[in-house]
């Protein structure tokens, strides 16, 4: 029951901070989809929105932890030039090289789009607080945005979870 | 009721929207340019050229530029759009137009099919 070095940093960077961006997705869409006059009283928006303000500033610091700790720290070792390496491994097979022509070159670039997206909707929600239950435009906006947010992270990790099964950093 | 009338001018919050597009169109722009120029590429691999030897490679320097290119933005159009407000629509048609562009240009089956300028 141990890990070694890389693949704890591969667990950190795809599980820890997978499963917290996930959480704060799931609470910060809820509490968005919801801030709106017809649902809630003054009451429940003041009750609600530090919730959602927390969670969509986690959202947003996690995917930078999660994309810094990716391309910093654990996509070194998958494009180590050595032949033992992740990438040598898909590349030099046929059969495997798309995991690494697409997925890969997908991946990670993708998910970068994540933290600059999370944070903008963050810095909105922070910044008109309650008004936000008021601006439809916007508050349609700002969900669109978060979600799209959470779908190039979803696309990474997705496909980092793959990879990493069928060509493991370790 | 616009913005204005119900406290905050909408300025501030449609600059980091637009900034957030602005940014996501910059980190497209430079995966397909580091794709078709060779020269491009090696500018962007920042890890090698300023000495960090991480092994990032030129996804360094496609990623930290786009970050400062989407801070820069922020920065300028926070200060522009201070305490006014707009029409959203414009600027929210923009953010998710610049978006877009920017998921096309770092879609792989996109940018490995554009033609090479200098390899």
């Amino acid at each position: 029951m141990e890990l070694t070095q890389r693949e704890t940093w591969t667990v950190i960077h795809g599980m820890v901070l997978g499963a917290a961006f996930l959480l704060a997705f799931a609470g910060g869409l809820a509490g968005l989809y919801s801030l709106r006059p017809e649902l809630l009283t003054v009451t429940g928006l003041r009750e609600r929105l530090p919730r959602l303000e927390i969670g969509t500033w986690v959202m947003a610091l996690v995917a930078w932890l999660t994309v810094m700790t990716g391309t910093w720290i654990v996509y070194p070792w998958y494009r180590d030039p050595a032949p033992t390496s992740p990438r040598s491994l898909l590349i030099a097979d046929p059969a495997r090289a798309e995991w690494h022509t697409f997925g890969m070159e997908w991946k990670e670039h993708v998910a970068w789009f994540a933290p600059i997206l999370a944070t903008a909707v963050a810095f909105v929600v922070l910044y008109y607080g309650a008004q936000l239950a008021k601006e439809h435009g916007l508050r349609k906006a700002v969900i669109a945005l978060f979600v799209i947010a959470f779908a190039t992270a979803a696309v990474a990790g997705i496909f980092g979870a793959f990879i990493n099964k069928v060509a493991p950093i370790t | 009721m616009s913005s204005a009338e119900r406290g905050k001018p909408n300025g501030p919050a449609l600059a980091a929207l637009l900034s957030a597009g602005i940014g996501s169109a910059a980190l497209g722009l430079f995966t397909s340019l580091a794709q078709i120029h060779a020269g491009f590429k090696a500018l962007m691999d920042l890890d090698k050229n300023l000495g960090f030897g991480v092994g990032v490679g030129p996804l360094s320097g496609k990623t930290l530029y786009a970050v400062a290119v989407w801070l820069v933005a922020w920065a300028i159009t926070a200060y522009v759009m201070r305490a006014k407000s707009y029409a959203a629509r414009p600027y929210l048609t923009a953010t998710f137009v610049l978006v877009g562009v920017g998921l096309l240009l770092t879609f792989p089956l996109l940018f490995e099919s554009l033609p090479v300028i200098q390899k």
